[in-house]
This record gives C-alpha cells, sequence and structure tokens, in this order.
C-alpha cells in the first residue's frame, strides 16, 4: 500500500514538471505586441512602475530573453520556493494575494459540496430503485436540466427575482453596503446573505453529475447476484437497499469525492465573477482578463496541482475503500 | 362482420392456411421470430425512451430554426433597423427682447465697439458719433427705431477764395446738376444742400480746400424682430422699420413691390405682400429654433405670441404637408420653450416584440429573432466542429496507444494526463484577452476558439477509445486479422474502432452539449465569438447592463432558454443512446 501511494505520488510529481513546461510553453506563446501593450497600460497608471521596469520584472521571473528550457528551469526553480513574482494586477506578490482569497473560494465551494452531496445521492438513489418509474424520469430530467443549464444564464434569473423583483438579496459582491457597521453576527449574516445566490447557482450546476453517477452505480450493484440473494433470503427492501446495496454504492462515490476535495480550494471561475465574490476564481478572472501573466501562470499551475491531487486522492481512496483493488 | 371475422383471424396468426396456400407454421416455428439487426435493436430501444425523443425532437427543431429559420427570415444577421418615432421635441425657444438689434447695410461694418458708442450717443441724445475713426450721424425715427448712417467722401476739391475744382471720389457718379448746387451752397455759405433728386450732401470748407460728403445709411437698430420668409435685404427692412415706426402708415413700397401692415393689440404687427400672403411677423419675440434649418410654419409667431399672451399651453397648426401639428408652450424663467412632436428617424434599440420583430430588437437596433436563427447556426456549428476535431485526435491517438501498448500506450497516455491537468476555462480565457488586444477578425476568432477546444477536449476521448481497444486486442477475431495478414491500419480503424463507434457516438452527443455551454459562457464573458457575428452567448451578454436584465428581458430570456433547450436535448439524446446501446443497465 505505501509503496502503492508512494509511487503514484511519484508520478503526479514528474506529470507536474510536464505540466508546468507546457504551461511555461502557453506563456510563451503570448504575442510580444501584447506584453507590451499590456506593459504601457500598465505603466500608464497612476503610481505605478515604468514600461521598461514592468518589462524587466517579467524578464526577471520568466527569462524571456532566453531560450525556452533554460527559461523554463529558471522559472520553476524560483516557483518551487513559492516565489511566483508580483502580480500586475494588484502589485502585490501573487502568493500573498492567493493567501488573502482563497478561503472565500473554499467556503463557498465547501457548502456547495455538502449540499451537493446531500441532495443529489438520496435522488440517485430513490431514482435507481425506482427505475423508469415517474420519479426516475422526474430526477433524471431534474439533473440533466441541472447539467445543461448555463451557469451565467441560471445566475442572471437568480438575480432578476430575487434582487430585481423581489429586492431580498444584493446583485453582486461579498459584503453589503453597511457590512463595517454591523456587529459581528449581523457581519456573519450579511456575508452568509450574499452567498445564497451563488451557492444555489453553484449546487444547482454540480448537482446532476453526482446524482447521474450515484444512479448509474445503485443500478450496477441492484443488478448484481448478491442483492438478489439477499432478497431471497427474505430481507427486507430497506434492509437489502440501506444496508447491502448502499454500502457498495458507497465506494464509487467516494472515490469520485476524493476527486472533487482539491477542487474545493480552485475556485468556481464563472461562478464568482459573475457574483463578484473575490475568491480565487473571480480575482484570477481579473488578472487573466487584464494580461496579469504571474498571477496567471500560477492559477493555471495550481489548477493543474489540484486535478493531479484529485486524481491522486481517488485513486489511493479507491485502494483504501475497496479491498479488492488493493490485492491486484 | 365478415372482414371483422377476416382481420381477427389475420391478427392472431392462428390461421390454418397461410396466405399464399403454404403449410402451417408451427408455433414454436425460428420462422416466428423476427430477427432484427444489432443497428434495429439500438434503434428500437432508443425509440422507446421518452426522454431520448424528446431530445431528438428539440434538437430537430434547433436546426431547423437555426439553419432554414436563418435562409427564410428576410432580415440579414447584422442587419440594423432605423425608423421613425415619434418624439417631443424641443422645437423654438422663444425670448422677449429687450435691447436694440441691429441690421447693418451689406459691404458695411457695424462693430460691436461702434454699437456701443451708438447706445452712449442715444443716452447723451446726441446726433453724431465716432466710433474707430469713422463719423457717424445718429437719426431717431420712431420709438425704439434709430438709422446710423456714415458720412462717406463723394467729391473733394482745392482753390482759393470760393472757388474750387471738385473731383469725385472713385467709383461715386455724381447728379447732374451737383456743381451747380455746390457752386450755389458755397456762394450762400450753407453747410448742406440738395441736388434735384433728392439726395442731400454736406459740405466742409475750409480757405484751400473743400469735401464733400453724403450720409448713408448703414444699420438700423430696433428692437423689432422679423420671422419670417424674408430675404436678407437691408432697403426692405429699412422701409419696412420706417413704415412701422410711423403708425398712420398701412403699408410701404420698396423695389417696385407693395406690402401692406396689419397691426395687432399687443404691439406686434404682420407684413403681407399684395397677394395676401403672410411675409413676416413683427413682433418684440425672438424665436430660437432648436434645430437648424428649421422653417416656421406659416403664422408660427403670432401663434406663439397669441399663446404667450393668453397664457395657453399649447396651440396647432397646419403644417406645411396640411396635417394639424400641436405645438406646448412652456415657460422656464424668461424663455418659452415650444415643443412639438415631430418624427424622428432613428436606430430601433430595445423596440418591444412586435409583428416585425417576433423578439424585438437589441441594443444595435437589430432583429432579436434573426440573431437567435443566426447565433444558433454558429453555436451548433463550434459544437460539432470540435466534437469532429477531438473525436479525430482522439480516435488516432487513443487508437495507437490502445494497439501498440508498451511505450507508445505509456507516452500517449503521459500526453493524455498532461493536457487533462491544464486547466481549460483560463486558457479560453487567456486566448480570449489576447485575441481582443490584438484585435483579431471575428471570423477567426471561432477558428481559433475552435482549435482551442478541440486541443484540449481529446484526451477524454483518446482514454476511452484506448481501454476499449485494448480489451478487443486480444480477442479472437483480432488474431484472425493478425493471421490473414491485414495490415496495421486496416486493423486498427477497420476492425478494432467500428466497435468503439458505440461508446464514440455516446460520449460525442455528451460533448456537444458541453462545447455549446463553454462557447456560450465564453461569448457571454465576451471572449468568444464578437460582434457582428451572433452567438447565444454574446446576446445574454447584454444584461452586463442591469436596466437591459430588468427592462428587456425579450432580449436575454429566449437566448437562455434556447441554450438550456439545445444543451439538454443533446444530453437527452446522449443518455438515450447510451442506454441504448448498454442495455445491460436495464432490469
Amino acid at each position: 500500500m505505501k509503496k502503492y501511494i508512494l509511487k503514484r505520488i511519484l508520478i503526479s510529481i514528474v506529470l507536474l514538471f510536464f505540466v508546468a513546461m507546457v504551461i511555461y510553453g502557453i506563456m510563451r506563446c503570448i504575442p510580444t505586441s501584447y506584453v507590451e501593450k499590456m506593459a504601457r497600460e500598465k505603466a500608464s497608471l497612476p503610481g505605478g512602475k515604468s514600461y521598461t521596469e514592468w518589462l524587466a520584472q517579467l524578464n526577471q521571473i520568466y527569462k524571456m530573453d532566453t531560450n525556452v528550457f533554460e527559461g523554463f528551469f529558471s522559472w520553476i526553480g524560483t516557483a518551487i520556493t513559492g516565489d511566483f513574482g508580483e502580480s500586475w494586477q494588484y502589485n502585490v506578490p501573487v502568493v500573498a494575494k492567493f493567501k488573502e482569497v482563497i478561503w472565500d473560494s473554499f467556503i463557498l465551494a465547501f457548502i456547495t459540496l455538502i449540499l451537493r452531496v446531500a441532495i443529489s445521492i438520496p435522488l440517485g438513489i430513490l431514482s435507481a430503485r425506482k427505475q423508469y418509474s415517474k420519479t426516475d424520469y422526474a430526477v433524471t430530467v431534474f439533473a440533466l436540466i441541472g447539467i445543461s443549464l448555463p451557469t451565467f444564464f441560471f445566475a442572471t434569473v437568480l438575480k432578476l427575482v430575487f434582487s430585481i423583483q423581489l429586492g431580498w438579496l444584493d446583485l453582486y459582491g461579498k459584503v453589503g453596503r453597511f457590512y463595517n457597521q454591523l456587529s459581528p453576527f449581523g457581519q456573519f449574516l450579511d456575508i452568509a446573505k450574499h452567498y445564497i445566490m451563488p451557492v444555489l447557482t453553484l449546487t444547482l450546476v454540480n448537482i446532476g453529475d453526482l446524482m447521474r453517477y450515484t444512479r448509474t452505480n445503485m443500478l450496477e450493484v441492484l443488478n448484481s447476484d448478491f442483492i438478489r440473494t439477499a432478497r431471497a433470503k427474505g430481507l427486507s427492501e430497506r434492509v437489502v437497499i440501506n444496508k447491502h446495496a448502499f454500502r457498495n454504492t458507497l465506494i464509487p462515490i467516494v472515490t469520485i469525492l476524493g476527486n472533487t476535495l482539491p477542487g474545493l480550494f480552485g475556485g468556481a471561475l464563472i461562478t464568482e465573477t459573475l457574483f463578484q465574490i473575490p475568491g480565487i476564481g473571480y480575482i484570477s478572472y481579473q488578472a487573466m482578463v487584464s494580461g496579469d501573466i504571474p498571477f496567471t501562470m500560477f492559477y493555471m499551475l495550481f489548477m493543474a496541482l489540484l486535478t493531479l491531487g484529485g486524481t491522486l486522492l481517488a485513486d489511493i481512496l479507491y485502494a483504501v475503500v475497496d479491498p479488492r483493488v488493493r490485492i491486484s | 362482420m365478415n372482414e371483422k371475422a377476416n382481420c381477427v383471424v389475420e391478427d392472431n396468426g392462428l390461421s390454418p392456411l397461410e396466405p399464399g396456400g403454404q403449410p402451417p407454421i408451427a408455433l414454436d416455428d425460428e420462422r416466428r421470430i423476427k430477427v432484427l439487426s444489432p443497428g434495429m435493436l439500438v434503434f428500437k430501444r432508443f425509440v422507446r425512451n421518452k426522454l431520448a425523443i424528446a431530445g431528438s425532437i428539440i434538437i430537430i427543431a434547433m436546426f431547423l430554426f437555426s439553419f432554414v429559420g436563418g435562409a427564410l427570415m428576410p432580415y440579414g444577421e447584422s442587419q440594423v433597423f432605423k425608423g421613425y418615432e415619434i418624439m417631443v421635441k424641443n422645437y423654438a425657444a422663444v425670448t422677449r427682447n429687450d435691447s436694440l438689434l441691429y441690421t447693418v447695410a451689406p459691404g458695411q461694418k457695424f462693430d460691436t465697439i461702434a454699437q456701443s458708442r451708438m447706445i452712449l450717443a442715444i443716452t447723451k441724445n446726441a446726433d453724431t458719433f465716432e466710433s474707430s475713426g469713422v463719423s457717424y450721424t445718429l437719426t431717431k425715427e420712431g420709438e425704439d427705431l434709430y438709422v446710423v448712417g456714415s458720412l462717406s467722401v463723394v467729391a473733394q476739391g482745392k482753390g482759393i477764395k470760393n472757388k474750387f475744382t471738385l473731383n469725385p471720389a472713385d467709383g461715386v457718379t455724381l447728379p447732374g446738376d451737383f456743381t451747380a448746387r455746390f457752386e450755389a451752397a458755397i456762394a450762400a455759405g450753407e453747410k448742406s444742400f440738395e441736388t434735384a433728386d433728392g439726395q442731400s450732401f454736406l459740405l466742409q470748407t475750409s480757405k484751400v480746400q473743400a469735401t464733400v460728403s453724403q450720409v448713408r445709411e448703414i444699420a438700423i437698430a430696433s428692437k423689432n424682430v422679423f420671422v419670417g420668409r424674408l430675404e436678407n435685404d437691408f432697403s426692405f427692412h429699412l422701409a419696412a422699420e420706417r413704415a412701422l415706426a410711423d403708425l398712420t402708415q398701412a403699408g410701404f413700397t420698396i423695389n417696385g413691390q407693395a406690402y401692406a401692415i396689419t397691426r395687432h393689440e399687443d404691439g406686434s404687427a404682420t407684413l403681407t405682400d399684395t397677394a395676401g400672403d403672410e411675409i413676416a411677423h413683427v413682433s418684440r419675440w425672438i424665436f430660437k429654433e432648436s434645430e437648424v434649418g428649421t422653417v416656421y410654419p406659416e403664422g408660427f409667431a403670432s401663434a406663439v405670441q397669441q399663446a404667450i399672451s393668453e397664457g395657453s399651453a399649447s396651440f396647432t397648426l397646419l403644417a406645411a404637408d396640411g396635417q394639424e401639428q400641436l405645438f406646448t408652450v412652456e415657460r422656464s424663467n424668461l424663455q418659452y420653450m415650444v415643443r412639438t412632436q415631430k418624427p424622428t428617424y432613428k436606430i430601433m434599440v430595445y423596440y418591444p416584440p412586435s409583428q416585425e420583430h417576433w423578439l424585438g430588437t437589441d441594443a444595435n437596433g437589430m432583429d432579436v429573432m434573426t440573431r437567435l436563427m443566426y447565433g444558433g447556426r454558429i453555436s451548433l456549428m463550434i459544437g460539432f466542429v470540435v466534437v469532429l476535431l477531438e473525436t479525430v485526435l482522439g480516435v488516432i491517438l487513443g487508437g495507437v496507444a490502445g494497439y501498440f501498448g508498451k511505450w507508445v500506450d505509456n507516452l500517449i497516455m503521459r500526453l493524455v494526463d498532461i493536457i487533462n491537468c491544464i486547466p481549460g476555462y483560463p486558457i479560453y480565457i487567456i486566448i480570449g484577452a489576447i485575441m481582443d488586444a490584438e484585435k483579431v477578425d471575428p471570423t477567426r476568432r471561432i477558428f481559433y476558439l475552435m482549435i482551442a477546444l478541440g486541443i484540449l477536449g481529446w484526451p477524454s476521448i483518446a482514454r476511452v477509445v484506448r481501454g476499449q481497444i485494448l480489451s478487443l486486442r486480444e480477442q479472437e477475431f483480432m488474431t484472425a486479422t493478425e493471421a490473414t495478414g491485414i495490415s496495421v491500419s486496416r486493423r486498427i480503424f477497420r476492425h478494432l474502432i467500428p466497435n468503439v463507434i458505440p461508446q464514440l457516438i455516446v460520449m460525442g452527443t455528451m460533448s456537444l452539449g458541453n462545447i455549446i455551454l463553454i462557447e456560450a459562457t465564453l461569448s457571454f464573458l465576451g471572449l468568444g465569438v464578437k460582434y457582428p457575428l451572433a452567438s447565444w452567448g454574446s446576446i445574454i451578454n447584454a444584461v452586463s447592463n442591469v436596466f437591459v436584465m430588468t427592462n428587456y428581458l425579450f432580449v436575454w430570456i429566449p437566448a437562455g432558454l434556447l441554450i438550456l433547450l439545445t444543451v439538454l436535448g443533446f444530453n437527452f439524446i446522449g443518455d438515450g443512446l447510451r442506454d441504448a446501446f448498454d442495455p445491460k443497465m436495464k432490469r
């Protein structure tokens, strides 16, 4: 087991190295004219550094003047120490900005995950138990609508209904206008109120996948021989479903949840941008749109790391949960 | 009765004799079993799935809407609609005139310095004044009517003791009896004289020199304002002002034309020509048109004045086209604003749904329905091209990896892992931002977008293809292909890949929906398909303006529903296909 985990981690590190190389390559493909234009724009802002200073700073991190490989090794050398340079958009070190915003994203994603699990797993099981019934159709259609719903459209409809027509919630932002005058508990409520719509959006959009996955796995389990045996023994349907079937369904579900855990830190790029929640997603969106190369590089590498971490965690969890995998 | 009986017999297949006189088929005869091809089986299972049928109908409807609808629609993708709209517009500003207005003769100068000197002269009751070295005469010819004349030298001469020889100034023709009258005046010691045709001259003499000058009217200063169809003719103005100042006169003649004056109670007057048409309205009110080039309808000035004096808020007049036009008069401080409803030619921005525009028009005055159709074309096209691209890449790389195994498999699968790790949205957003900054042509943007989507999309397909091929290649039929000496590429693409096609179709359908979603999201963010090309996402982009989001639902709600329906349709079909291809899931 230890050997297996160690091997997987080593493979992941090698992969990460190559992913970093690809990302660096993509960055080097950005037209020089674009970089110069952005640097000039940044230089024209009040209190900013001069045009040459920006370019020199970029050169210092990415070694744009050397060849791709030399530049890459020099960059990865500094990046490994946690130094990703200074963000162009926010004028602070990239890592400092990241630390500042990451928890907003995490809280948002965490609440969503809880809701997602709490809603989609029971519904998936229900749908599998009553396959081809009206309930099954309803749940399937609901799940597919969730998958098919464009995030931005749903968010806009929510805003129209709750912010504009009912006037209950604010259109944008993480805190309200009078946040600073509120008591600590009031501040908490204020933030919670601002999280309602983003959480609603994220939950509905993400619910479908897990629901379908649960349904498929539950169906597979329900079709297997040991369930027939359990039924033949005369066990009640409740026991068959809850004890025999559900536990076996948990194996793939735990695995897929393990896959999503690192993603909790990844931020919801589109949703955060739509509601202007200052998490990692919204912050990086602004950085990317305004040509903030250091922050973008960091964000892409961070996302790659999370994806790798997710796969790794899923594989390990699978081995932990299912003893059959460990043997092979 | 007989027919019915026949039917029953045929239906239950219990007839002792088959049609054609063949011997009866036993109940367990093999011929009774209808054998369906695998394709037909899949099709039957698919058709039995209600959701899949619903999805198919949605997608067919979308195709008809986008491609056929777009072709039938009389409007173009980026056709801007313009039209007349009745708007209440400022028509003219009316203010009471309390200062003197100057009318200057053509070719003469009467600048502001001279004007202020004149005012001084009026207050001092002087009849001459000087400005910039030119001397002027001032004649008060009526209340608030002053005529300014300027002395211009007509002849000069030198001589001794009342004997002068005069030389006329350049370009001046003197009347015939000029010299005789001049000498008579010198002899009489007078300062002025008149010739027979009524011209008067001023005389200045010294011992050795004589100067004869003439007074010419060069400017009129009056508080009267003329509104109407008149040419800027100084002599007409002068004659009219003189006639108006003399309350006894009911008309005047100038340049061979006779004009009549009708005086009104409020001090204004109307000038009419011999035919009785109104030439001008004369009053103490200044009319300033709000739009350059406005021609006031006949009787406008008197009607406004009447409305002001009566305190009424509106009046109607016959416009040039014979239609009645309603004017409203509004007072603001010392000014009266005359407003009227006027058809204005403008771009039809955010028009609500109507007969011509079923879903109204958008911010650019384009027909929303047409934009939706063309947007559908682009969204569907992007979806299909990208799916094709990623399927081709995925099948080739996955097939090669699965068939050859060993290091080839390892290499390709690690590549799959690497590309899988590269986050999609950041890449698309950066590409979009760069293309924005470089001002890439909208059509080329779409190609770049499709390439980016395709390159990042193939790994999942490659994975599935590889997995399938890994298990398939161990089967007997592959050993057979090897034994018969079929070439490697034929073995992969003719014998292995067809076995993966069910999975490919399911994955392709599902990812179609996904790609349409990504494209719509990017276009919504303004980083995908760009104006003037339409896309469902970019149509919804209008909601970034909260006012549009709240008030013009007809612009963005249909686009959102179309995206939802299309993606849902593809997902329904994909789901149905998966169930149809893989009936294991059925109980």
